[in-house]
């Protein structure tokens, strides 16, 4: 009984891990960029699909759009005045633009945090839940929210799947993230290949967003924490490497559901980061990482 | 600047810092001058890492951290008094820092500095977990302090920030900080040179460790508490890091700079609430982007460094 909850719960949390590790691994692995305002692209999301689905009435499907919207309009704005202008510089050192990156988007990440916390307050946020009601499993009550959760993730990843493999936009994508230059030399524009990989991202995060504020509810104080379950979802999965972040995505959400269930939640992420430690000192690649 | 001048320079800046308490500066100014700079010393600790070792240190606040609750336990406990409990500290911290780093720089890049963030966090969970020990995150209150005088911590503070500044920057300007620099800049050049990279990665980081570990445990007989809040929080680290980029990086002075202006700046913000977090950050990052050699990068950068 407690076995099933646990295998549905951790099903639920860990799709939704997945879909926004994905694309955090995406941007690294096509423009080298570990992107530390994600969190707070997160929290943008479901911030706003919370105002416009319940103060502004449109519902939870036009607040979940716009949600997503707005969190692809973040994305491409985090790119253009942070990344891009960093990326482009010719004051930091080529070796040194990575520390840069890094510093600049925790910079905007906490500046975009603080401005919803002075709008919105920091008080948890619930988004309204897409699909209400109570389904029963083999005996687990589930909310037909927390299966709405684990489909949309699912058919967003799906949706990726088919575009990158299928398309043309697409597979330049993965062209650029095993060799730009070569990508480059065949007469692709990379600037074109870097707006749609943050676009992608944009829409990914903001699902991730707005599914974890319908299931958990979400605060601009989570935004740190956020930002540091991904990058350990996507390192403990192999830096770039798609596949290893969902992988790894399910090895985290379970390995905290567990310890939630059956010892604490107050310690749920410890033995995550001690798997992390592991993983990094013995096999630094990550789960599925190439080298 | 030749590295005389700046060494000069730098002695008449604390010298007329420590006549700052006859000057009519009050104690509340006072006081928070002692937090920067401390904060000073831990962002100057971790420049020599970053600027010069070129390894990102995304857990300053591990190393901080481990020397304040080392110290703060020792005199909670088991009474020992201040004079013995900084150094065990700043020692801990030296030791904490070795067992992570010894594995961990064999990592590049990101690797490292996901370790360093993964051990403040583990860190944070430990004292949580064992609250009842530790004080957990209301906190541990110690029975001794630095002194009552607001002056005399703000000398405590002003003579552990010069001397760690002039300390680390001879170092940095010596024949081991050139080493390191070439280690941060291409660490196969400089192996291939002869240099031992990993020992020279590692002193940096003990020594990183230990002016870190110092400040952390001086910093908590100045509060008369320790708590996660004030040492090992991420939010720590992260302004430790804000403030030794603002400042410069590569110039280690930066880092008191930088700790000193994130402070009166967030004072000056105060009629703002809210929202002085944000105005710091926005400063911040506009420096980034368009001075990134910082405040002080201009003056004390070398030519063709």
């Amino acid at each position: 009984m407690q076995a099933l909850q646990i295998l549905i719960d951790g099903f639920a949390i860990s799709s939704l891990y997945a879909t926004g590790a994905i694309g955090f691994t995406l941007i690294f692995g096509v423009s080298g960029v570990l992107n530390l305002s994600h969190g707070s692209i997160m929290v943008t999301a479901a911030v706003v699909a919370w105002l416009v689905a319940g103060s502004l009435g449109a519902g939870p499907y036009g607040g979940a759009l716009i949600g997503v919207g707005a969190s692809v309009v973040l994305s491409l704005v985090t790119y253009g005045i942070v990344v891009r202008p960093i990326q482009n510089s010719r004051a930091i050192a080529r070796e040194e633009k990575e520390i840069f990156v890094l510093t600049g988007t925790l910079l905007w990440g906490i500046m975009v945090q603080e401005v919803i916390a002075y709008i919105f307050t920091n008080n948890p946020k619930t988004v309204l839940p897409l699909i209400g009601g109570v389904v029963n499993i083999l005996g687990v009550r589930t909310p037909g929210n927390e299966i709405a959760i684990a489909a949309i993730a699912w058919i967003t990843m799906g949706l990726l799947w088919l575009l990158v493999n299928r398309t043309r936009g697409g597979k330049a994508l993965m062209a650029a993230a095993i060799n730009p230059r070569g990508l480059t030399l065949c007469g692709f524009e990379l600037g074109s290949i870097h707006l749609l990989v943050w676009t992608i991202y944009g829409v990914l995060a903001g699902i991730a967003g707005v599914l974890l504020g319908s299931f958990l509810g979400v605060s601009s104080d989570n935004a740190g924490q956020l930002t540091a379950s991904a990058f350990s979802i996507v390192v403990l999965g192999g830096l770039g490497s798609v596949t290893g972040s969902l992988v790894a995505a399910y090895v985290v959400g379970y390995l905290e559901s567990l310890t939630a269930y059956l010892i604490n939640p107050s310690i749920r992420t410890v033995p995550v980061l001690l798997l992390l430690v592991i993983v990094v000192y013995l096999r630094p690649q990550g789960l599925l990482g190439r080298r | 600047m030749s590295t005389r001048k700046v060494l000069l320079g730098t002695i008449v800046v604390i010298f007329l810092m420590a006549l700052l308490p006859f000057a009519g500066v009050g104690g509340y100014v006072l006081g928070l001058m002692t937090s920067a700079l401390y904060f000073g010393v831990f962002a100057m600790g971790w420049d020599l890492l970053f600027g010069f070792a070129g390894e990102v240190n995304f857990g300053p606040s591990f190393l901080i951290g481990v020397g304040a609750y080392t110290a703060g336990l020792l005199n909670h406990y088991a009474h020992w008094p201040i004079i013995a409990c900084v150094p065990v500290g700043a020692l801990a911290a030296v030791v904490a820092g070795l067992l992570l780093a010894v594995p961990a720089l064999r990592l590049s890049g990101p690797y490292f500095g996901l370790v360093t963030l993964v051990a403040v966090l583990l860190l944070q969970n430990v004292i949580v977990i064992f609250a009842g020990f530790t004080g957990g995150e209301i906190g541990l209150d110690l029975p001794d302090v630095l002194a009552i005088s607001s002056k005399v911590n703000y000398w405590y503070a002003l003579g552990v920030a010069g001397i760690v500044a002039l300390a680390l920057f001879a170092l940095s300007r010596s024949a081991v900080g050139l080493i390191l620099q070439a280690s941060g800049q291409d660490a196969i050049e400089a192996a291939a040179l002869g240099f031992n990279v990993v020992r020279h990665k590692l002193a940096a980081f003990c020594i990183s460790a230990l002016v870190s570990g110092l400040a952390g445990a001086m910093l908590i007989f100045y509060l008369g508490t320790v708590s996660t809040d004030s040492v090992v929080d991420i939010s720590i680290g992260v302004q430790v890091i804000i403030a030794a980029v603002l400042g410069g990086r590569r110039t280690i002075l930066g880092g008191a700079v930088g700790a000193i202006f994130l402070i009166v700046a967030g004072e000056l913000l105060r009629p703002v609430g809210q929202l002085s977090t944000f105005i710091v950050s926005a400063f911040a990052l506009l420096v980034i982007l368009f001075f990134p050699g910082g405040l002080l990068g201009r003056f004390i950068v070398r030519e063709g460094a």
